[in-house]
């Protein structure tokens, strides 16, 4: 490849390729998890190496939501006013059995949320109590491939078919 | 070095300065134990306070003994001086909302602990500055750590047990796991 090279590919290629190296997760903690969410970002296990580092301290400028602890009632509703400020597109990681599934607090937790998918559309589940951040790489990485393979950013339209 | 005080030279004092008010010792491991009547906690804690150098309340928790029956407050007061931890308990009936004195003109610590027990346990204390819930939202209904507490099925339009159905679409469903 010289400076002169032209590269074929899509705009929908291009779109995706932009989307899933750039993901901007919402600084957005917690309980334990939400430490090794931070030892993920730090310099030791670097998310930044996968285009997922940009912390950002609002919703609105973040497209990723990594729900990294325990869910209970009360923040449920935040959480959803967070969720409902990002700008699309946007995707959210569960992290941590606590907002998988309710965690420990399974069955006797009258105050936790049994799932943080009873208020937000959940992408990834990341299993671990807490996850190591390799578990937190992983999933980020099963998400970029979900974003991949997602359907087309731009709907198809005109003679290339119906308008979505 | 100031002669120390001991649990059992404690309990002498409280009882010829309180008579009637200390109505049991239990000498339990590690922290023994004094039953206090619940009308004079506030002057017994008071004396402690100011005449036998216990400089803190560590500790105040709620219990609920549902065979008594009966609910609880505990005190932990601490005196660094004396090298003592005292616990004091305090039974009150097991009603909606039984009600004992606030220490909080006594210990700034009392504050946050009292509104722990009054979130959790349903126990009034009167003369608080500040009585509301501190953990759980303002709107929740109920003492979540007396024994006989139901979880509901519903918060804010939010199912809570696990294993949820709702009875709405149960008949559609039925059989399908």
């Amino acid at each position: 490849v010289t400076a002169d090279s032209v590269v074929l590919t899509s705009v929908d290629e291009v779109l995706k390729w932009g989307r899933t190296n750039s993901l901007w997760p919402l600084t957005f903690g917690l309980a334990c998890c939400a430490i090794e969410m931070m030892a993920t970002g730090a310099a030791d296990y670097d998310l930044e190496r996968f285009g997922c580092g940009v912390f950002r301290a609002t919703p609105r400028q973040a497209d990723l939501m990594i729900v990294a602890g325990t869910v209970t009632l009360k923040m449920a509703s935040r959480i959803r006013t967070l969720y409902e400020q990002m700008p699309d597109p946007k995707w959210v990681i569960s992290m941590g059995s606590c907002s998988n599934k309710g965690g420990p607090y399974w069955h006797e937790g009258y105050h936790v949320l049994k799932g943080v998918d009873r208020v937000v559309p959940v992408d990834v589940y990341v299993p671990g109590c807490p996850p190591r951040p390799e578990t937190l790489l992983e999933a980020v990485m099963v998400l970029q491939k979900k974003i991949r393979v997602q359907e087309p950013v731009l709907k198809p339209f005109g003679f290339f078919g119906k308008q979505a | 070095m100031t002669q120390r005080l001991s649990f059992e030279e404690l309990h002498q004092k409280l009882t010829q300065k309180f008579p009637g008010a200390i109505l049991e010792k239990t000498d339990t491991k590690p922290d023994p134990s004094l039953k206090v009547d619940p009308a004079k906690i506030h002057d017994v804690v008071q004396y402690m306070r100011d005449e036998l150098q216990f400089e803190s309340l560590s500790n105040l928790n709620g219990i609920d003994y549902p065979a008594l029956p009966a609910l609880a407050v505990i005190y932990h007061l601490r005196s660094y001086k004396n090298g003592l931890v005292a616990a004091l308990k305090v039974y009150l009936p097991r009603e909606e909302a039984p009600k004992v004195r606030s220490l909080c003109d006594l210990y700034k610590s009392a504050n946050w602990m009292e509104r722990e027990a009054y979130d959790l346990f349903g126990i009034h204390f009167e003369g608080h500055p500040d009585q509301r819930r501190i953990f759980m939202p303002p709107d929740w209904v109920g003492a979540p750590l007396r024994k006989d507490y139901v979880t509901p099925d519903y918060y804010n339009g939010m199912p809570v047990p696990l294993y949820f159905t709702d009875p709405a679409d149960s008949a559609s469903k039925e059989g399908a796991h």
